[in-house]
């Protein structure tokens, strides 16, 4: 993943309609660049404007402000042919497929390169090449009805291939799918990414789908971007509520119910302050909580933690109480030492 | 039942099979583009002009609320512009496409209108044209719902082919009103009742059978 550059950059975009006489801003001011050769996920609740936003990079929605740029076209004021060579150069997969009922697998993913008017025998060619590529082989001849959700997909995928686009776009492509054709599904998105070079910008409401395969990613809340940067980064130091209430899902580090019904919000009366210690880049692997112990004395009781991988990279999260007149101390010595925290509560 | 009279059967018989195919064709040649276009010119779609499709609908309308035999008599100096005469059964020809191109078309229109959205998403993100989608997408999707409202017009023809016998067309109505009625020939109305309900039964299983064909929506029995 060389990132030699912007794939898509988005400026100043603004999308607003007339509704009931007022106009409704569906996005306002987002600016973002999508790395070429990246995985960029945009992450919002629905209604957040993400798919609006999406829509934007082939021409299916009109920006009200600002530009969209796709290899340094700008879309929001193509038209017609010129419109529609852009869109040959951007691939889509859709949460629920969109396949023609009518057609059969192979046919499904003939039909972008019926429309460019490729010539039957390269045709034929490369709708087998696909078809092999997403591991459907034995299928060509059936039709999408025969057909799981996950395999659905997958010729989604190929048919949005099928014109060898620079750019694929995701729409909730794995929101309908059971959690382990997900992981399939996912793995050939970053199978693509990496063996063609193709630039994903994908939306999802879900963030373990941006921990599983993106590199980047932008949160969008009431149409406006609210943090965006590399994965890792984000996942490491949250800035945003919005944010830290995705990441919440995904770290797989709750409290134990136990504890998170005698939180109390003040220390007042509590014993013992319950943290999150984050743990990221290089200090991942650092043996803190028992130098925290052995350096300053201070008794540390873990009640949850992880350490994942995001890309490559090592990543942890631990809850823990601290007795609560040294709690200070042992804060501004992890922190010392580069560790994140964050105060949950309190108990007594 | 004497011979004269079976043979009249066979070919009053032929003659409501020669207008309803005729016209059925030519309402399917005529309804199958205006239905589409119905459907396609609205608000917000693929060719959206909303003035031309208020106006078309308007005609659409007025058409369909012509009761049949007033349109037969209504437009016999059309039918004799098109058909060199007014009377018999190719002049009925008329009157009867006439009235199944708003029929089809507003049938047509309801199929197209039925696909789903997601699929003009997907062709337009391809970069497909208006025609494009329409042609390998919209009509193909649409052609089980299409091919039983073709099916429902074809049963409604029949139908309206009883009344031509008012312009000198010829069929089973007509020889049903001339025989049956008029010359109080019970068992020749009783003939043609039942070669009418086997006629519309047999064009619904045939519509349906169709219908089945080309409707790859459900998953199909991959037996031997």
């Amino acid at each position: 993943m060389t990132a030699t550059g912007a794939a898509i950059t988005f400026d100043g975009v603004g999308k607003a309609f007339p509704k009931r006489g007022g106009l409704v801003t569906a996005l306002e001011g987002v600016s973002l660049d999508v790395p070429a050769g990246s995985v960029t996920g945009i992450i919002g609740r629905s209604g957040a404007g993400k798919s609006t936003l999406l829509r934007m990079v082939n021409g299916l929605e009109q920006p009200t402000a600002g530009t969209v740029t796709v290899g340094g076209r700008d879309v929001g004021r193509a038209r017609g042919g010129d419109l529609r060579a852009i869109r040959r150069e951007v691939g889509m997969i859709f949460q629920h497929f969109n396949l023609l009922s009518s057609r059969t697998v192979f046919d499904n993913v003939a039909l972008p390169l019926e429309i460019a008017g490729t010539p039957r025998d390269a045709l034929r060619a490369r709708v087998r090449d696909l078809i092999e590529r997403v591991e459907l082989g034995p299928l060509a001849d059936r039709y999408p009805a025969e057909l799981s959700g996950g395999q659905k997909q997958r010729v989604g995928i190929a048919r949005a291939l099928a014109t060898q686009p620079k750019v694929l776009l995701s729409d909730e492509a794995t929101s309908a799918l059971d959690p382990e054709t997900t992981q399939t599904v996912l793995r050939l998105l970053a199978d693509i990414n990496r063996d063609l070079g193709l630039t994903i910008l994908l939306i999802t409401h879900e963030m373990a789908v941006v921990r599983d395969i993106a590199s980047h990613v932008a949160v969008i809340e009431g149409g406006r971007i609210v943090e965006a940067g590399e994965t890792y980064d984000i996942f490491a130091r949250p800035q945003h509520p919005t944010t830290r209430s995705f990441l919440s899902g995904v770290t797989g580090v709750t409290l134990p119910a136990f504890i998170a019904g005698r939180l109390l919000p003040s220390a007042e009366g509590a014993a013992q302050e319950v943290i999150r210690i984050t743990f990221a880049g290089d200090h991942a692997t650092d043996p803190m909580l028992a130098r925290l112990t052995s350096d300053l004395g201070i008794p540390v009781n873990i009640l949850a933690g992880a350490v994942e991988e995001i890309g490559t990279r090592p990543f942890g999260n631990l809850l823990v109480s601290l007795p609560i007149g040294r709690a200070a101390e042992a804060r501004a010595y992890l922190e010392r030492h580069h560790l994140l925290t964050e105060v949950l509560g309190h108990v007594r | 039942m004497s011979a004269n009279l079976i043979h009249l059967l066979i070919d009053s018989t032929l003659q409501t099979l020669y207008m309803v195919a005729i016209s059925g064709l030519l309402g399917a040649v005529f309804g199958l583009p205006l239905g589409v276009y119905l459907a396609t010119s609205r608000r917000g779609e693929l060719l959206a002009s909303p003035l031309i499709n208020r106006g078309l609908g308007l005609v659409v309308n007025a058409t369909r609320s012509i009761p049949f035999i007033i349109l037969v008599v209504a437009i016999i100096p059309f039918t004799r512009m098109i058909a060199g005469t007014s009377i018999g059964t190719t002049a009925a020809i008329v009157p009867l496409t006439l009235a199944a191109i708003p029929f089809i078309a507003r049938l047509v229109e309801n199929a197209i209108r039925e696909v789903d959205a997601g699929l003009i998403e997907a062709a337009r993100a391809m970069g497909a044209t208006p025609f494009q989608i329409i042609r390998k997408v919209l009509v193909p999707e649409a052609l089980p719902a299409i091919t039983l409202g073709m099916t429902l017009a074809a049963v409604s023809l029949i139908g309206f082919s009883a009344m031509v016998g008012a312009v000198g067309g010829e069929g089973l109505g007509d020889l049903g009103i001339r025989y049956g009625y008029q010359r109080f020939m019970p068992e020749v109305m009783l003939a043609v009742v039942v070669i009418l309900i086997v006629l519309v039964q047999l064009v619904q299983s045939l519509g349906e059978w169709l219908a089945r064909r080309v409707d790859r929506r459900a998953p199909r029995n991959r037996g031997h």
